[in-house]
């Protein structure tokens, strides 16, 4: 039931991903930095570890191979969703909290000129 | 011989019990990981993390710490064959392969603080070494216990009580080189794009 297949495949689909990012991060260069472009990098390394992710979850951890329920399934699951509230929350707040920070001088003077003729 | 044994069943319940720690510490990870996120443009006046990264050093460490997970599911392979020799030698290498891991990091660390860029110059390098050293505080943990599974396992073969070690053993170690992945992007990838 353990197989070295499972864990062989799996190494090698790893492999190939983890190269994957610094491949696409050279050819970013090597293009002067116009393709693929900075959001398509920040996209591209996130699919690539995701899938990084699932790979070793079904070839390394097994995971969703049992018999009976899955309850190792619904809690990875689980962990995911909450581990969206944390990560994805904070980044949330953090974010607009930034948006309602104090301007600098320079822009509230730019503000207030633009108000009522300035100061 | 090798008596079959529900510790090593993937739906066992110390295997389930023992998934649902790692789930929550998926958790601790995820609070790390948004310190991280929130902080990592927070330098200070201080180098930033292009600056500082270099991503073929962290990629040698990605490839050595995914090696090792692989080798300690061979490990796990010989295990379910009942083979005693197989199974340490592949834990050993693969015990090995986290100790270089730990030591390529231990090299990075000091190299970073030698050049006055230690946890305490920006809230970007508290936050890195808060993540980063936390990984690697539990391949540290993970490396004395596979110690302790392979003595126990030398000493006494392969029978339930040392296959449900090394299977958790092996489960902890594939969970942290899964967790290594999403350093190695938001970290290192993100840090030289």
């Amino acid at each position: 039931m353990t197989s070295a297949r499972s864990y062989i495949i799996g190494y090698i689909l790893s492999v190939i991903l983890t190269l994957l990012a610094p491949a696409l991060l050279w050819l970013h260069i090597y293009n002067h930095h116009r393709f693929p472009t900075h959001p398509e990098l920040y996209a591209a390394a996130v699919v690539l570890a995701v899938l990084q992710l699932v790979v070793q979850l079904v070839f390394f951890l097994h995971i969703g191979r049992e018999s009976g329920p899955r309850w190792r399934l619904m809690a990875l699951f689980f962990a995911i969703v909450i581990v969206f509230i944390v990560a994805g929350g904070a980044l949330w707040i953090m974010q607009d909290l930034n948006g309602r920070m104090m301007p600098d001088q320079a822009q509230m003077l730019q503000y207030m000129s633009e108000q009522d003729g300035g100061i | 011989m090798m008596t079959t044994n529900a510790a090593h069943r993937t739906d066992s319940a110390p295997v389930f019990g023992f998934w649902l720690y790692l789930m929550s510490d998926c958790l601790l990870f995820a609070a790390l990981f948004a310190t991280y996120a929130v902080l990592r443009t927070n330098t200070f006046g201080g180098p930033d993390a292009d600056a500082l990264f270099n991503l073929p050093y962290a990629l040698v460490e990605t490839l050595i710490l995914l090696t090792s997970s692989f080798v300690a599911g061979l490990g796990m392979v010989a295990a379910s064959r009942g083979s005693k020799t197989g199974t340490l030698s592949a834990f050993i290498i693969a015990l090995l392969l986290g100790l270089a891991f730990l030591g390529l990091e231990v090299h990075e660390f000091a190299g970073l603080i030698a050049a006055g860029a230690g946890p305490s110059r920006s809230a970007f390098l508290s936050s890195y070494f808060a993540l980063v050293g936390t990984h690697g505080l539990h391949v540290a943990l993970g490396s004395f216990w596979m110690i302790l599974a392979l003595v126990h396992t030398a000493k006494s073969g392969l029978h339930q009580d040392t296959m449900r070690r090394l299977t958790l053993v092996s489960m902890f170690w594939h969970f942290l080189d899964i967790i290594w992945i999403f350093i190695f992007t938001f970290v290192y990838i993100f840090g030289s794009i």
